[in-house]
């Protein structure tokens, strides 16, 4: 059984895992990080992205073991130690940007990526990006509202 | 998932040792195609010899008439780099329109040629810019690559390399892309190259295919009227839930009219 060591939410954590251990497996089940979720078996739903070195991934679509010594970030390292939001988790509360909520962790942080990446995105770059992230519910109006909020308060924050 | 060994490959020659004697083993790139496969059961290989860690199979380079892309170069690093826009901007534009962003962080060139689904994009890009692509024991030219569905001309254990691809006077990729997985229904790829024009399908069934009857009437005249006229038989084409195969021949016509106009 392999090894892994890696740093996720900015904790060191060392795990024994099967060759066959999906990295949403290991944090879901091994680390307690229910935020990441699952919402499909084809790679397509989107609800399962994390940072994985400051990028966004599938962590349904990647092994543990390929991340050995990897940066990851999942939904519950976004917010401060003190407990307040990141601009885009406030964002997506003041815009109404969600639901049911099951797809917003990885909205979210799929959102995060796109706003370093293209810090002024136009409407039509952030539905673009939001190809890999599906809801079921809110039509993606205020997900893209949510997100355009969420990048200028990002920018304004730095 | 059936559970299997997993190794990283610490170089080429690492990963070929790895591989060599074992029918059963698999390489992996960035896994976006072998883990969904092995999450279905479709695949049940013994041993995983991931390729992430050799370095030197990720660079991106331009010069002396070519594009080349080490195996392991991501979709958003391909798209991403200056010198891919500047030299050929068609292929980094094939790649800017794989899938979504994450599938783009970590699919990578030769997974995707390796693999060659019939619905990719980058085959297209390989056949119709006459591509050569390098493995650890020799030079394959595109012509000779690609066999049939999920078929190429890798011997078992033969690790790519990297893709080197000429230049082009131009070219262009469209695709009209099924909406939900963003493969192709029907991709075409042109160039003027120096050797002629090419013209080469992805989506219509059983992987890339050169349309002749097209390629000549632009070494003719490179237009898009130029192909006026010209239909593919719907017998070279697959018919499914997405479209019938009527439906795929139609759009070869209307999208290499397309990508003939976007090269200019
Ligand atoms: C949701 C989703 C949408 C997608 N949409 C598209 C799309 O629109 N267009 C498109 O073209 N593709 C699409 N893909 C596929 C994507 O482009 C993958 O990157 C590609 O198919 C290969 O993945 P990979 O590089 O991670 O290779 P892997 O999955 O790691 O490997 C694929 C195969 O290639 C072999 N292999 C890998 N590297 C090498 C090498 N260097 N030498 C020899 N063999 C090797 C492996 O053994 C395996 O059999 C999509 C995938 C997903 C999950
Ligand atoms: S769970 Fe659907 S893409 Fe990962
Ligand atoms: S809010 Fe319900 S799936 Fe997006």
């Amino acid at each position: 059984m392999p090894q892994v060591s890696m740093t996720v939410n900015g904790r060191p954590i060392k795990a024994d895992v099967e060759g066959r251990t999906l990295l949403v497996q290991l944090l879901r089940e091994k680390l307690g990080l229910t935020g990441t979720h699952v919402g499909c078996d084809t790679s397509q739903c989107g609800a399962c992205v994390v940072h994985v070195d400051g990028k966004s991934a599938k962590s349904c679509t990647l092994l543990a073991a390929q991340l050995d010594g990897a940066n990851i970030t999942t939904i519950e390292g976004l917010a401060g130690a003190d407990g307040k939001l990141h601009p885009m988790q406030e964002a997506f509360r003041d815009n109404h940007g969600l639901q049911c909520g099951f797809c917003t962790p990885g909205m979210v942080m799929s959102a995060v990526d796109l706003a370093k990446t293209n810090p002024n995105a136009s409407e039509h770059e952030i539905r673009e990006w939001l190809e890999g992230n599906i809801c079921r519910c809110t039509g993606y109006h205020n997900i893209v509202k949510s997100i355009q909020a969420g990048a200028a308060a990002m920018q304004a924050a730095k | 998932m059936y559970d299997f060994a997993y190794h990283k490959a610490s170089s080429v020659a690492d990963a070929a040792a790895k591989a060599k004697g074992n029918d059963d083993a698999k390489f992996m790139a960035g896994g976006q195609t072998l883990i969904p496969t092995l999450k279905q059961r479709l695949a049940r290989p013994s041993d995983v010899i991931d390729l992430a860690a050799i370095a030197d199979l990720k660079s991106i380079a331009a010069g002396g008439g070519a594009v080349t892309l080490g195996a392991m170069a991501t979709h958003a690093s391909v798209a991403a780099s200056a010198d891919v826009k500047k030299a050929i901007p068609a292929l980094a534009a094939l790649a800017e329109g794989i899938g979504d962003p994450q599938v783009r962080n970590r699919g990578t060139v030769g997974g995707s040629v390796a693999n060659n689904d019939p619905a990719a994009d980058y085959p297209a890009a390989v056949l119709g810019l006459g591509a050569t692509i390098h493995t650890d024991q020799r030079q394959i030219a595109a012509d000779d690559f690609f066999l049939s569905v999920f078929t190429t001309a890798l011997n078992p254990g033969e690790l790519i390399t990297r893709i080197s691809f000429p230049v082009p006077e131009k070219a262009a990729y469209v695709k009209f892309p099924s909406p939900a997985s963003r493969y192709a229904m029907i991709g075409v790829f042109v160039a003027k190259t120096a050797k002629g024009a090419r013209v080469v399908v992805t989506g219509a069934g059983n992987g890339v295919i050169r349309i002749k009857s097209m390629e000549a009437a632009l070494d003719k005249a490179w237009s898009a009227a130029s192909l006026d006229g010209i239909a593919v038989s719907a017998s070279a084409c697959n018919g499914d839930i997405h479209g019938s195969s009527e439906y795929r021949a139609h759009l070869i016509s209307v999208m290499a009219k397309r990508a003939v106009a976007a090269a200019g």
